[in-house]
């Protein structure tokens, strides 16, 4: 049983494989987490976890430079029904097309585009960096067990743009930054974080062992 | 809601904490690890690491570090001191640091923080401004630890390393820092007012109220304190207990 963490160059994967072997090792999932970069891994895993950070359009050309990955997480993910973690710009990439500095295509995994945030309050500051918390507008199995709302555990967030859904039951959680933004989507078994739970401590490592006992 | 933050930032020098903190029983506490480790419980929002290594052989000492606490805490680290190239931002990033933060080389060269946003994104490039006031309402921006004058009105060079992708400024007063009688609130009021992107105050802080001051009255979205939280003094679950009883909403997880 392996989780796949993709490694298409964006960026440091330590934290994030180090918080899966710690969710892993806490929740008694048996399997071995995995930083890989080659498709044949990904194709074959039983989970995978899309991480990035940086812009939209260098994760998806990062993500297009490593051949046959985007064919191999297609067909584990959308034939075969894998689960599937997105986080931060990983989770953006679901999304129909990036509208970060130039257009670029997603994944379209899940329909929208990721957009600017644009806080009604002016003195609002963007990127929406820190803690906040969640508010769910279904039960997700990702979610379960995690106190969530005003008085929840917190959430660690830090974007500029967000995945604007444009199916609303595509959207498992928002949080409330100058007005709604989409905290968490998915769909079947495609689910993706706009924070990073590999940096939200008691939320995140509750969320990450949801993940690995998912079944979809 | 979004809460506010309280970091508190370590001194690193040669790959070992100056002046260490001694609020538990660390084994080591020059270990930064073991004090990131230790923050990270206490429920610090995140943490600063300035490394202050002097010599040029031993500035890979801080990557080891970075590495060892990104696999060790899993909290938001923020690591600046002495980055001058793309490649020093790269080796950072991928040791394990979230941020980094770069001071002297963006006011020498003003294009290094648009190439190093467009290259790793404005979320991770925080400028650092050292800022020391000339006449009333006036700050200048000063380098190498508050001795070098550089001409340059701190307001004004804030909003431009903004405007060129910095996602977050690190304000330091240096008329305040070490001083322990709090903030330069009309600086960090009119840094924070006058640009889009989140603002960390620093410098001078000497109580639980200070805190309070530089996000109520300065207008910063986050706090950074080094020597009362190091020696003891407060905890920060104590200074964040503080901040809420003073009304503003703080991440008590």
């Amino acid at each position: 049983m392996t989780v796949a963490i993709v490694n298409y160059g964006s960026g440091n994967l330590h934290s994030a494989s180090k918080a899966f072997e710690l969710a892993a090792r806490t929740s008694g999932f048996s399997g071995d987490v995995t930083v890989t970069s080659d498709p044949e891994i990904v194709r074959r895993a039983e989970r995978i976890v899309l991480p990035g950070v940086g812009a939209f359009a260098d994760c998806r050309r990062g993500l297009d430079a490593v051949p046959g990955m985007i064919e191999s997480m297609s067909e584990a993910v959308l034939l075969r029904g894998k689960p599937f973690l997105g986080i931060c710009v990983g989770m953006q990439l679901l999304a129909t097309r990036g509208l970060e500095h130039e257009t670029s295509a997603g994944l379209d995994w899940i329909k929208g585009d990721v957009e600017p945030i644009r806080p009604t309050d002016p003195s609002l500051k963007v990127p929406h960096m820190g803690w906040n918390t969640l508010s769910p507008s279904i039960g997700h199995p990702l979610l379960a067990g995690i106190p969530t709302g005003d008085r929840g555990l917190h959430a660690y967030f830090v974007h500029s743009f967000q995945l604007s859904a444009k199916t609303d039951s595509d959207i498992i959680a928002r949080t409330e930054y100058g007005g709604a933004i989409v905290a968490m989507v998915g769909r079947d078994n495609i689910a993706g974080t706009q924070f990073h739970p590999e940096k939200s401590q008691k939320l995140g490592l509750a969320l990450i062992a949801n993940f690995l006992g998912w079944r979809p | 809601m979004l809460k506010f933050r309280v970091i508190p930032c370590l001194d690193v020098k040669d790959g070992r904490v100056v002046k260490g903190i001694n609020f538990v029983d660390l084994r080591d506490a020059g270990d930064p690890v073991e004090s990131a480790v230790a923050y990270d419980a206490a429920g610090a929002d995140e943490l600063c690491f300035l490394d202050i290594t002097a010599s040029h052989e031993n500035r890979g000492t801080i990557l080891d570090v970075v590495q060892r606490t990104a696999e060790a805490c899993f909290m938001q680290l923020t690591v600046g001191g002495g980055v001058r190239t793309i490649e020093d931002i790269r080796k950072l990033l991928l040791a394990g640091a979230d941020k980094v933060s770069i001071m002297t080389a963006a006011v020498q060269d003003r294009n290094f923080v648009r190439e190093a946003a467009e290259k790793f994104g404005s979320q991770c490039i925080v400028v650092a401004i050292d800022a020391k006031q000339t006449q009333p309402g006036k700050w200048e921006v000063f380098t190498h630890g508050g001795r070098k004058p550089t001409g340059i009105d701190a307001v004004t060079y804030a909003e431009e390393v903004v405007s060129l992708g910095a996602g977050e400024i690190l304000l330091t007063s240096m008329d305040r820092d070490g001083t322990r009688i709090g903030f330069d609130i009309p600086l960090t009021r009119s840094i924070a007012d006058s640009v889009a992107v989140p603002l960390i105050a620093s410098g001078g802080v000497g109580n639980l109220d200070h805190l309070v001051e530089g996000v109520r009255d300065g207008h910063a979205t986050a706090v950074l304190a080094a020597s009362i939280f190091h020696f003891g003094e407060f905890t920060i679950r104590q200074a964040k207990e503080h901040m809420v009883a003073a009304g503003l909403p703080m991440r008590m997880d």
